[in-house]
């Protein structure tokens, strides 16, 4: 459980600080302090939907800690055969930085209200993103042409089960791309979909950012 | 950019009021409607719980005598007792029920920041009680594995509902935790980002810090069991070997082997622990907020009380392996939980020390929901202290898996928080359907439920001491029972189908009151928070009218001296009052 400690105790650490800062040195009791009437006072500087994606990443980064605390605790018991990863899942990495390389060209498109280029690179992220998802179900076939089944070893079920997870959790994100590209396809202005084209940024970083993380592990163990 | 804060927007957002009968009060998108949406389905779930314990109670009082009760039967209503009881109702009425209606009105929004997906988390969560309750009627029936699904045994023929059952269980598990997330989310980022102009977070009353910070343990805590429900799944129905070890089952052997039970238990309890605060810390604060009203007094050490709700909250994520003491663990593991689990008496006994600080010489008056609030002060500490000995490694272990565990639980979060729901419902009865409930009906209400729970489990103590194992469908003859203890089950059993039945008296208030009950007006409890001070009672779509509140102190100026009213609502400026030199710092 030690991961998921300690990324628990990152987020308190942050959310604590926060607090302090919000709480101590203030005198409740105290009736109308000219500055507290000020306009937005303690409220964060950042889009709600932002706040929520944040929390929602905080969620998910809780579930995947957990399930690397549970696959930590799994592989030390003996039964354990490590799987051999297929090649194919160097490629898919490689083409999931470039998704995330072109949400970050659409995000900076979006910024600077070129709908054009905002348009190409949200296309080509999308489709980069749908190439990685072929790419490991191709790696799944790979494996399970090869043998190792989800019922032969812990080590082949947590393969699957993290995969799966974490290409369900990028499914999610191509549903909210396919709303926004459909949007903007239809021709819909820079400045209405921003939020959207920002969000899906983040969240596709996040989730690169977990693929490596997972990648990594299994390459590992 | 600069990005404008909700409040200082309020003009520029258009409110789109709901049209028709199907956007108001089934589809609505309404933060008050969806409250009384899950409230009333939590409520449903947890009356159907309530009949699983009397029937609990019936075989335990008077074995062998009722035929249609087998062990089978007996272990299902356990689980799905437990399981009802814990999640689909109290976390599901606190978060929400109370979270959805307070939430907004206490901090002088017009809505969740995400109404869509309130919606949605509404009616996933009907979807997950409609999957659980589901597991009844299929071949098999729900299953027996008890509310913590144990595998190898939750899985593995022989417990019931191993077919169907434990599927289902797990399913609707996984849809209450996407449905609970959905609304967590937005809980968060509404209290964060949508406070009216002069709601710092220090002056937002104390019931919307605890549904804050046990939204947090949620949204963190329900993964592990999302985890766990899914590995579990895949042992079963996939066949693979996350937690089922090599093991022998009907004289054969099964295909999985290597597994580790113990890491279920380390998923479960993960979550588990957080569970019991994710329940207390909506409690707590709501009935901070009931002693305050009803005491006329404000609330004792109010940062205090904060910082003590944020300190057992982050506590209670170290602590899960106590649950786990019988299950072997390395001494020092032992002593580290052991440990921490006392600490967090610290921050709940200062909870305690401030509310009855509170009573401390205010203006008392007895209530409904103050008696209510009263007696969650004692049921609380009755049960926390006996979790003070089941803390300790030496003293739980004796004391382990018999009915002493069973006492002190459903004290500490069972009673309690029932006391709160009931308390909180009776409060804000008024302001929900703009009608008073009927006083006499609610006191005896109140006393025969209070004395009713005592005379259940204060002898379920003692129970515990003699050696009486929980779990068990019959005791059969044994040395160590008395004929004492046979007497005390059945007067226990008595006592809980005499308790099931008062709350008659309770669903007869509520519901009567609704149609009879004389008109409440805005503010029958003299409060001082936001959800009092609406244009309109019951509040419209969108709460305010007009104009959002301004805010200019904090939700306890009970009883300052020199101004006229025992109360001054939030929405008060501070020039208003005449006694500012004797109160107010300003100027």
């Amino acid at each position: 459980m030690t991961i998921a400690l300690v990324f628990l105790a990152i987020i308190m650490a942050t959310a604590l600080g926060w607090l302090v800062r919000q709480t101590l040195n203030t005198q409740p009791w105290n009736a109308n302090d000219p500055v507290e009437n000020q306009p937005g006072r303690g409220v964060l500087n950042i889009d709600p939907a932002k706040i929520g994606l944040l929390s929602f990443i905080a969620v998910v980064t809780s579930l995947f800690a957990l399930f690397l605390s549970a696959y930590m605790m799994r592989m030390k018991l003996g039964d354990w055969r490590p799987l051999p990863e297929p090649d194919l899942l160097w490629a898919n990495t490689a083409i999931l930085v470039l998704a995330s390389f072109a949400f970050q060209l659409t995000r900076n498109a979006a910024t600077r209200g070129r709908q054009a280029a905002m348009k190409i690179w949200l296309l080509v992220g999308g489709v980069c993103t749908a190439l990685f998802l072929l790419g490991q179900l191709v790696a799944w076939q790979q494996l399970s042409t090869g043998g190792y089944l989800i019922t032969g070893n812990p080590a082949n079920a947590f393969f699957y089960l993290l995969t799966a997870l974490h290409g369900l959790h990028l499914l999610g994100g191509m549903w909210v791309w396919g709303r926004t590209t459909a949007r903007v396809l239809s021709g819909a202005d820079v400045e209405s979909v921003r939020l959207s084209v920002e969000l899906c940024t983040i969240y596709w970083h996040y989730l690169l950012l977990v693929w490596v993380g997972l990648f990594g592990l299994l390459l590992s163990t | 950019m600069a990005y404008v804060a909700i409040a200082d927007r309020d003009h520029e957002i258009e409110h789109h009021d709901p049209t028709t009968f199907i956007t108001k009060y089934v589809w609505s998108q309404d933060h008050k409607v969806i409250a009384i949406q899950y409230g009333v389905t939590a409520m449903f779930v947890g009356l159907i719980a309530l009949c699983l314990s009397a029937m609990m109670r019936l075989q335990l009082g008077f074995p062998n005598s009722f035929s249609f009760i087998t062990p089978a039967d007996y272990y299902q209503f356990i689980t799905m007792h437990g399981m009802i009881m814990v999640i689909f109702l109290l976390t599901a009425l606190f978060l929400g029920g109370f979270g959805n209606y307070l939430i907004p009105l206490m901090i002088g929004s017009r809505d969740m920041v995400f109404p869509y997906m309130n919606m949605l988390s509404f009616w996933v969560y009907l979807v997950s009680v409609i999957v659980l309750l589901a597991s009844f009627f299929v071949p098999g029936g729900p299953t027996g594995a008890g509310w913590t699904l144990y595998p190898p045994q939750a899985i593995l023929p022989g417990t019931p509902g191993t077919d169907w059952g434990i599927i289902l269980m797990l399913v609707s598990l996984a849809l209450f935790i996407v449905a609970f997330t959905m609304g967590g989310l937005n809980y968060v980022t509404t209290i964060l980002q949508a406070r009216t102009r002069g709601m710092t977070l220090m002056r937002m009353p104390l019931s919307l810090w605890g549904i804050f910070m046990a939204t947090i343990l949620g949204l963190l805590a329900f993964p592990a069991l999302f985890v766990s429900a899914v590995m579990m799944t895949l042992d079963k129905v996939a066949g693979t070997s996350f937690f089922m070890p090599a093991i022998m089952s009907m004289g054969e052997n099964l295909s999985h082997e290597g597994g580790s039970p113990i890491l279920f238990q380390h998923l479960f309890w993960f979550f588990g622990h957080p569970e019991v605060y994710i329940v207390a810390l909506p409690a707590f604060g709501l009935v901070s907020d009931l002693l305050s009203t009803h005491a006329r007094k404000n609330i004792f050490g109010y940062r205090m009380m904060v910082w003590a709700i944020i300190a057992i909250g982050g506590l209670s994520f170290i602590v899960w392996a106590h649950h786990m003491y019988v299950s072997g663990m390395n001494p020092y593991f032992g002593f580290f939980f052991a440990t921490t689990t006392l600490i967090i008496a610290v921050p709940t006994a200062i909870k305690v020390y401030n509310w009855v600080l509170t009573l401390w010489q205010g203006n008392i008056r007895l209530t409904v929901p103050m008696l209510f609030a009263i007696g969650f002060i004692f049921t609380f500490t009755h049960g926390g202290l006996t979790g003070i000995f089941l803390g300790n490694v030496v003293v739980d272990l004796p004391l382990s898996d018999t009915y002493f565990v069973v006492a002190h639980f459903h004290m500490v979060m069972g009673v309690s928080p029932i006391m709160v729901v009931f308390g909180s419902i009776y409060h804000w009865y008024p302001k929900i359907t703009g009608r008073m409930f009927n006083e006499t009906l609610g006191k005896w209400h109140f006393w025969l439920t209070f004395l009713g729970t005592y005379a259940i489990y204060l002898p379920m103590h003692y129970l515990g001491f003699l050696g009486v194992p929980r779990r068990y469908f019959a005791m059969g003859d044994t040395e160590f029972m008395p004929e004492s203890a046979f007497v005390l089950n059945q007067g226990i059993t008595i006592s809980a189908l005499f308790v099931g039945l008062v709350q008659l008296l309770f669903l007869y208030n509520i519901i009567v009151s609704l149609k009879k009950g004389k008109p409440a007006g805005p503010n029958p409890w003299n409060a001082t928070t936001l959800e009092w001070q609406t244009p309109d009672t019951p509040p419209k779509h969108g709460n305010w009218g007009d104009e959002l509140p301004v805010v200019h102190r904090w939700a306890y100026d009970y009883s300052v001296p020199g101004y006229h009213d025992d109360f001054i609502p939030q929405n008060v400026p501070a020039d208003a009052t005449p006694a500012t030199s004797e109160h107010g710092s300003d100027t």
